[in-house]
């Protein structure tokens, strides 16, 4: 009886790491992180059927239908507005995320705990840029998303509700803006809240009170830093993302993206 | 009963033709188009022995009662909201059995005709390629753009020590601009709440269910008109504003404006 040959290094390394893969994605373990049909149970190959479950059996299921219309991938439609709208939301979440392990939002420590950041953190400087810039390009995506949007004419029915979701969302970007300007608590900060503020307190019949209840007190001062953060940092994002989830769940619902015109 | 179709009115009345051939010309149905019906004529099918004898006498009661009415049935029948022509059971369809129009059913009341066929396409890869491309460009040029111009951090606030000039962030420039104009409350709360208002409302004031861009000329010029109105506000507000918020020209007096 001959005896076979020895296979060469690298088909036993390949035979090897095929059979792990398989055991791996046979374990228990493996089927229950991922669900029935998920491609990363059995690998993927480029197939209609794939292509579905990609979206289907994914999170990504929650955002997108498996379909949609041609006319819908066409960047010169959406010019991707909208979506860059949410990504940058992400963006800054992340950056504000690591801005918020270096920083104490009180009068005595605010602007210090700025400055060491960005002398002596590693990448402090860049992450808050990066969150400064991405605040404004998102106040400016979503203007501009709104208008896009008028234009289309895509606010017409089905989608009026949605239109109105989405002025919400306009508002509350302006206000999540503006309540991280007070933040790094200089004379830019400082000044710019107090025109702004100024401004709310003539409101009509309540404008002392609606002063207040922004300030915390009757001038701008650390009470003012606290508000503004926890608004910054904690409401104004968790009813943005109530918001946002109300809108993205309509857009599919009142029938894709509007157009082609 | 433009509704009922060509077809069937051409078949209904074929099978009348053929009744009343196999009849002899007897008793006609009323004539739910108003088109006369021809003198028998058709190819008579001998059909009658397949026919139970008790059916073939209730259609014939019936016929007889339909003549007896004379002209009222035709007429209720054209005011009917579902328009079936009085097409008796008759033993003429093909092979001998019994056919006949029951109803004529519109198209859009089962079926659901908002399921027009539309060209779609796969979301997996030609949506999520196209949004992660532009994720990627975006976080790219804020990375690069965040590596050349840093954000201002100016001095510690100072509450004794006014800026001259103190400008709000630059989405609020336009209303602050306004502030010169107009009395604060009006600046400040009347014409943003109302700005704010009139978009919330777009929707349901604009009933034009056009969406081309051509048949809402006026939708489209105001909300430009709108767009432009903020637009050269906070232009004007940004850098056209120096010390004591008094108007400079940014390339003579330099420029007096923080991100």
């Amino acid at each position: 009886m001959a005896k076979q040959p020895r296979p060469p290094a690298n088909v036993r390394a390949k035979r090897a790491v095929s059979t792990m893969m398989s055991d791996v994605q046979g374990s228990q373990a493996w089927s229950s992180i991922f669900r029935p049909g998920s491609i990363f149970r059995k690998g993927y190959s480029d197939s209609p059927r794939n292509r579905s479950y990609v979206i289907m059996n994914s999170v990504l299921y929650h955002l997108h239908p498996v379909k949609v219309k041609r006319h819908a991938v066409k960047v010169s439609y959406t010019l991707c507005l909208g979506g860059l709208s949410f990504f940058l939301f992400i963006l800054l979440t992340v950056t504000g995320i690591f801005l918020m392990f270096f920083y104490r939002p009180t009068a005595a420590q605010a602007w210090d705990d700025i400055y060491t950041l960005q002398t002596s953190v590693a990448f402090g400087l860049l992450v808050r840029n990066m969150h400064r810039w991405a605040a404004h390009l998102m106040v400016i995506a979503v203007f501009l998303h709104m208008a896009r949007v008028f234009y289309h004419g895509a606010y017409k029915p089905p989608r009026e509700f949605n239109w109105v979701i989405g002025v919400i969302l306009l508002t509350l970007t302006l206000l999540l803006s503006f309540t991280g300007y007070l933040l790094p608590w200089d004379q830019l900060a400082l000044w710019a809240v107090t025109v702004g503020t100024n401004m709310m307190g003539f409101t009509p019949v309540f404008g002392d009170q609606v002063r207040f209840v922004l300030l915390g007190s009757v001038e701008i001062g650390t009470d003012t830093l606290l508000r503004w953060y926890v608004l910054h940092v904690l409401m104004l994002p968790f009813v943005i993302v109530i918001f946002m989830a109300i809108h993205f769940w309509r857009v599919r619902k009142d029938g894709g993206i509007s157009g082609p015109l | 009963m433009a509704e009922i179709p060509e077809h069937l009115l051409k078949r209904a009345q074929q099978a009348r033709e053929r009744a009343e051939a196999q009849k002899g010309g007897g008793a006609a149905a009323p004539d739910p188009s108003g088109a006369q019906p021809a003198s028998g004529g058709g190819e008579a099918s001998p059909s009658g022995p397949k026919i139970p004898p008790h059916l073939l006498d209730r259609s014939k009661s019936a016929r007889q009662q339909t003549a007896a009415g004379g002209a009222a049935p035709a007429a209720a029948v054209a005011t009917a909201p579902m328009p079936v022509g009085p097409v008796r059971p008759e033993p003429t369809g093909p092979g001998g059995g019994t056919q006949r129009l029951l109803t004529v059913v519109k198209s859009g009341s089962i079926q659901d005709v908002k399921a027009t066929p539309t060209d779609k396409v796969h979301v997996w890869p030609h949506l999520l390629v196209v949004e992660f491309v532009a994720a990627l460009l975006v976080t790219a040029f804020t990375l690069l753009f965040s590596i050349f111009v840093n954000a201002p951090l100016l001095e510690l606030a100072n509450f004794n020590e006014t800026p001259n000039p103190s400008k709000a962030p630059w989405y609020f420039l336009g209303l602050q601009e306004l502030l010169t104009m107009f009395h604060p409350m009006v600046a400040g709360v009347t014409i943003p709440g109302i700005a704010l208002f009139l978009l919330i409302l777009a929707p349901y004031v604009d009933r034009n269910p056009n969406k081309r861009p051509e048949d809402r000329k006026f939708a489209i010029s105001l909300m430009t008109i709108h767009l432009m109105f903020w637009a050269v506000l906070v232009l004007i507000g940004s850098f056209f504003r120096g010390p004591g918020f008094n108007f400079v020209f940014p390339w003579v007096d330099g420029l007096f404006f923080e991100l």
